[in-house]
C-alpha cells in the first residue's frame, strides 16, 4: 500500500494546476480518493468527523442493487430460453447468458455518465460527486434488453445533463436522473420501451415459438387480458418479462432490507408508497366498474416496476421529500398516482415512472407545508405567551 | 422536582480516555493568555499596551459598543504581547504571571443590592462576560431584562467532566449567593438542570430560589440551548441569560469576597491523553503544565474545549474563557487505502453501515480526519435526528446559505448556537461545516437586527 501511496503523491503535482496533465485534475482526484480516504483533517467546527462519506452511501445502494441484478441477469436467460424454445440450459447458463447481455448495457450507462461527470467536475473545480456510481447501475436495471446501446448513451448524456448538471449536479436536481433518462427514451423511442418484444432478448430480431407471448403483466392487464396474466408466485419471484432489474419482488425487498437497516434508504417512503398504492386498489375494488379496477389491490405492487421505484426510485433522497412527514404523504401520493395512471390512463400501461416523476416535482411543494406547520408552531408560541 | 424531560435524539460519542475521578491541585503557570475569538461579535478596545503592569482583576479591554463591559486579567503580571492576525485584527493578549497584586472590588449582598448595582458591580469587575444570551449566543447585552436564566448542571458532550463531581469538590458557601445575584437580574425564573442522577451536593440540591428540571437523554442534552428550548423557548423579540455552574460559583465568590477569581476544575480527556484527570486550573492559563508529560506523542491535537466545539489550541495554548475540559486526541493526516469501503469493527459512528454497530466495543480511538470530502446536501432525515428540538436544521442551514434573514428567523435561528449543531455536523457525510454557517447566520442577524 506505501508502494502504491508513494506513486500516486508522486504522480500528483503533475495533475495540479499550472501541471502537465491539470485538465484530468478532477479524475485523478476521483480515483485517488477512491483508492486511499485523503489525509485531510478537520479544520474547523467539529473535530471529528464521522467514518461515514458519500462514497460509503453510494455503495451501500450499489449493495442492494446486486440482487435485483444478479437475479435480472438469470431472468434475461430464462425468458430467451422461453421465448425461442430453448431447452436444457442449466442456471448458471441463463444467468451467464444475460449477464453478458446486460453488461454492455452498464458499460455504456457507466461510461457516458461518469464522463460527464468527470468533465463537469474539472469545468467547476468541484470533486467528482459519487451520485452517478448509483444512478449509473439503476439506468440499465429500468431499461428493456433489447434497447439499443446508442439509445441508452443518449439517454444518460440527457438525463445527466439536462437532468442534473445544470440544476448545479448532485444534490440540486428536481428530477430523479435514473427516471428522466428512461423518460427520455420513453417519449422519444416509444416503439423500442413498450410493446411485447423489447423485454425479451433477441424477440425484437427473431421470432418466438409458437404460443409464446413476451408481453408484461401490465400490458396484459391493459388489455383486459387478465387469465394470461402469470400466476402471483411467478410475478413474486420474477420469472416474467419486464425491465431487467424490476421483476424479482423477492430480490428487491432483500435490497429494501439492506437500504432500511442502514437507514440509506427511507423506510417512510417505502411503506408509505406501499400503503398509497393498496388503498388506491382497495378504493377501485369497491367502486370501480371496469374489469381492471376489480384486479385485487395487491397485484399493483407485484407488477411492472412498483416495488422497484417504491425502492429505489421513489426513496432517492435529494428528489424525495426531505421533511419526515413530507415523506409519508410523498411516498402515499406516489402510490396513488401509480394506480390512477395504469388503471385510468389509456396510453401506458405502466405508470411508476411518471408517478415519481410527478411527485419529485412536487416533494418541494410538500416540504414547503410541513416546514411551514412548523413555522406557524414557532410563531403560534409568540401569540400565546 | 418536576417531571424529567426525556429526549430521544441525539448521540452519544464513545470516545476513548474518559478522565478518572481525581482532582490534581493547581500547578502554578507564569504564562496566561485571553483569546479574543471566545468572544464571537466582540468588538474590542485595548486598555493596556505590552508592558503594562496588571493585576488579577485590571481591566484589559472592553468592548466598544457597549463600553461599560470590561475583560480583566486573570492573574497579576505584566502584558507581554499582544497577538495580532490579518488586518491587525486582535487574537490574543498574553500576559507573564507576576506577584498576587488583586484588585479588590469589596464585599456586598447581592439580595440587598439593586439590578443595576448588581450589574455594574459584575460588568467593572469583568465578570459579566460569564453570563452569555440566547439569542445569537453572545455575551449577553446588560440593556435587556432576560425572561428567564438557565444554568446546566450536566454536560453530556463527549468526555465532558462529570459536573457532579466538580461540584463535589468545589467550595462550599458560595452558590447560592451567586444564585441570589442572577435573582437580582431577571423578573423570571432561574432554571437549573440536571440529568437522572441530580447532585450529590446538598447544598446544589437545596438550592433557594431556582427552579429545577431533569432531563434525560443523549449529548446534547447537557446543552443548555436544548434546555431552553424545552422549558421555556425563545422566540423573537425574547432574550434569556445562561451561565455555567462553575461561574455561579465564581460569581458568589466574587460577591463574598470582593474579588474576581475564576479558579475551575477541568477535565482533561481524549485518547491521546496518558493520565485522564482532573485539574484545578483557571480560564487563560496555559495548558502546558497539565499537558506536561501527559500526552502519547507530539502528533497530537490539544482542545479547549470538547470535541465537537472546542478550539485548537497549542501544547502551551490557554484554557478557553468558557471552557471546562481540554481534550487531546491524535491527527488524523494519513492516508486509508480504500478506508471508505472497510467493514468498519473499530470505526464508531452513527450510522448502520458499519460492523461497529452490530458488536459494539465500549469506546473507540477516533482522529482528526475529515474521512471524506466535502459535498452538496444529499442524504435526508438523519440530521434531525441528533438535534432534539422542534427545528429543521437542514432548512435552517439553507436559509442561512442564501441569506434570508425571514427565513432564518422564523425557522429559528434565535435559539440556537453552533454547539446545537454539532453533532449534524460530525454525522454529516457531505462534511458540512454546520457550526460555520450557523455562526455566519447568528453574525448576519446581529448585522441586520441592530
Amino acid at each position: 500500500m506505501n508502494f502504491l501511496l508513494k506513486q500516486i503523491k508522486k504522480v500528483k503535482p503533475h495533475f495540479e494546476k499550472g501541471g502537465r496533465f491539470e485538465k484530468l485534475r478532477s479524475v485523478f482526484d476521483g480515483f485517488e480518493t477512491f483508492i486511499f480516504v485523503p489525509e485531510k483533517v478537520t479544520s474547523k467546527g467539529s473535530h471529528i468527523r464521522d467514518y461515514m462519506d458519500m462514497k460509503r452511501t453510494m455503495t451501500v445502494v450499489i449493495l442492494a442493487l446486486l440482487p435485483a441484478l444478479l437475479f435480472g441477469s438469470y431472468n434475461i436467460g430464462l425468458q430467451h430460453t422461453r421465448a425461442f424454445g430453448i431447452e436444457g440450459w442449466s442456471l448458471m447458463q441463463m444467468f451467464w447468458f444475460g449477464f453478458l447481455k446486460i453488461l454492455p448495457l452498464i458499460i455504456v450507462s457507466y461510461g457516458v455518465g461518469l464522463g460527464i461527470e468527470f468533465v463537469v467536475a474539472q469545468l467547476r473545480g468541484h470533486e467528482i460527486n459519487e451520485g452517478y456510481l448509483v444512478t449509473g447501475m439503476l439506468i440499465p436495471l429500468i431499461m428493456p434488453i433489447d434497447v439499443p446501446l446508442w439509445m441508452v448513451a443518449v439517454s444518460v448524456a440527457f438525463a445527466v445533463i439536462i437532468g442534473k448538471e445544470i440544476f448545479g449536479g448532485t444534490g440540486m436536481n428536481i428530477l430523479n436522473p435514473a427516471l428522466t433518462a428512461r423518460a427520455f427514451l420513453f417519449f422519444s423511442y416509444p416503439g423500442w420501451m413498450t410493446g411485447d418484444s423489447v423485454w425479451i432478448e433477441g424477440l425484437t430480431k427473431g421470432t418466438a415459438v409458437d404460443g409464446f407471448s413476451g408481453a408484461t403483466p401490465l400490458a396484459l392487464a391493459k388489455l383486459d387480458e387478465f387469465d394470461r396474466m402469470p400466476s402471483v408466485t411467478d410475478m413474486i419471484i420474477g420469472t416474467i418479462p419486464g425491465s431487467v432489474g424490476e421483476t424479482s419482488v423477492i430480490a428487491i425487498l432483500i435490497g429494501a432490507l439492506i437500504l432500511i437497516a442502514t437507514g440509506v434508504g427511507s423506510w417512510r417512503i417505502m411503506l408509505s408508497m406501499t400503503l398509497g398504492a393498496l388503498g388506491m386498489g382497495l378504493l377501485l375494488n369497491i367502486s370501480g366498474s371496469s374489469e381492471y379496477s376489480q384486479l385485487p389491490a395487491y397485484y399493483h405492487l407485484i407488477m411492472g416496476g412498483f416495488a422497484f421505484g417504491a425502492v429505489f426510485m421513489a426513496t432517492d433522497p435529494v428528489t424525495a421529500a426531505q421533511t419526515n412527514t413530507g415523506k409519508w404523504i410523498y411516498g402515499a401520493l406516489t402510490g396513488i398516482m401509480v394506480v390512477i395512471i395504469r388503471v385510468f390512463n389509456p396510453a401506458y400501461p405502466e405508470g411508476t415512472m411518471l408517478a415519481i416523476l410527478l411527485m419529485n416535482v412536487f416533494a418541494p411543494l410538500i416540504d414547503h407545508f410541513v416546514v411551514n406547520a412548523n413555522i406557524n408552531r414557532r410563531l403560534k408560541r409568540v401569540k400565546t405567551t | 422536582m418536576s417531571t424529567p424531560i426525556r429526549l430521544r435524539k441525539g448521540l452519544n460519542i464513545k470516545l476513548a480516555g474518559k478522565a478518572e475521578k481525581i482532582l490534581l491541585p493547581e500547578v502554578p503557570v507564569s504564562r496566561y493568555g485571553i483569546r479574543f475569538a471566545d468572544f464571537p461579535g466582540l468588538n474590542a478596545k485595548l486598555e493596556v499596551k505590552e508592558g503594562t503592569v496588571v493585576s488579577a482583576g485590571s481591566v484589559l479591554f472592553h468592548d466598544k459598543l457597549i463600553p461599560e463591559i470590561k475583560y480583566v486579567s486573570p492573574v497579576s503580571g505584566v502584558v507581554k504581547e499582544i497577538v495580532r492576525g490579518e488586518k491587525r485584527l486582535l487574537l490574543e493578549i498574553v500576559i507573564e504571571q507576576q506577584g498576587s497584586e488583586k484588585v479588590d472590588f469589596g464585599t456586598a449582598d447581592p439580595l440587598k443590592l439593586s439590578r443595576e448595582e448588581v450589574k455594574g458591580r459584575m460588568m467593572i469587575s469583568g465578570m459579566w462576560p460569564v453570563m452569555r444570551q440566547r439569542p445569537y449566543h453572545i455575551v449577553a447585552r446588560p440593556a435587556a431584562v432576560p425572561k428567564a436564566i438557565f444554568i446546566s448542571a450536566f454536560d453530556t458532550a463527549p468526555l465532558a467532566p462529570d459536573l457532579d463531581f466538580v461540584m463535589v469538590n468545589t467550595q462550599g458557601g458560595h452558590i447560592q449567593t451567586g444564585i441570589n445575584a442572577l435573582s437580582r437580574l431577571t423578573d423570571g425564573k432561574i432554571h437549573l438542570s440536571f440529568d437522572m442522577d441530580g447532585s450529590r451536593v446538598a447544598e446544589v440540591r437545596n438550592l433557594k430560589g431556582v427552579e429545577l428540571h431533569t432531563f434525560t437523554g443523549p449529548h446534547p442534552a447537557g446543552n443548555v440551548g436544548i434546555q431552553i428550548h424545552h422549558i421555556d423557548p425563545v422566540s423573537k423579540g425574547e432574550v434569556v441569560w445562561y451561565i455555567d455552574i462553575q461561574d455561579v460559583v465564581a460569581l458568589g465568590r466574587f460577591f463574598n469576597t470582593g474579588f474576581h477569581t475564576r479558579d475551575r476544575i477541568i477535565s482533561l480527556a481524549g485518547p491521546g491523553v496518558l493520565h485522564p484527570k482532573y485539574h484545578r486550573t483557571r480560564p487563560g492559563a496555559s495548558v502546558s503544565a497539565i499537558l506536561k508529560s501527559n500526552l502519547i506523542d507530539q502528533h497530537q491535537r490539544v482542545i479547549s474545549g470538547n470535541v465537537l466545539t472546542g478550539k485548537m489550541i497549542t501544547a502551551d495554548g490557554s484554557l478557553g474563557f468558557y471552557d471546562n475540559m481540554l481534550t487531546v486526541l491524535p491527527e488524523g493526516d494519513y492516508n486509508e487505502f480504500f478506508g471508505w469501503a472497510t467493514p468498519g469493527f473499530d470505526k464508531f459512528s452513527y450510522w448502520k453501515t458499519f460492523l461497529s454497530k452490530i458488536i459494539p466495543k465500549k469506546e473507540y480511538v477516533l482522529d482528526t480526519n475529515m474521512h471524506g470530502g466535502h459535498r452538496a446536501f444529499v442524504v435526508t432525515g438523519h440530521y434531525e435526528n441528533v438535534l432534539p428540538m422542534d427545528i429543521y436544521p437542514v432548512h435552517l442551514v439553507k436559509a442561512i446559505m442564501a441569506g434570508d434573514i425571514e427565513l432564518m428567523e422564523n425557522l429559528g435561528i434565535y435559539e440556537v448556537a453552533e454547539e446545537d449543531l454539532a453533532l449534524c455536523e460530525y454525522i454529516d457525510p457531505s462534511k458540512i461545516e454546520f457550526q460555520e454557517i450557523i455562526r455566519q447566520g447568528i453574525d448576519l442577524m446581529i448585522k441586520e437586527m441592530n
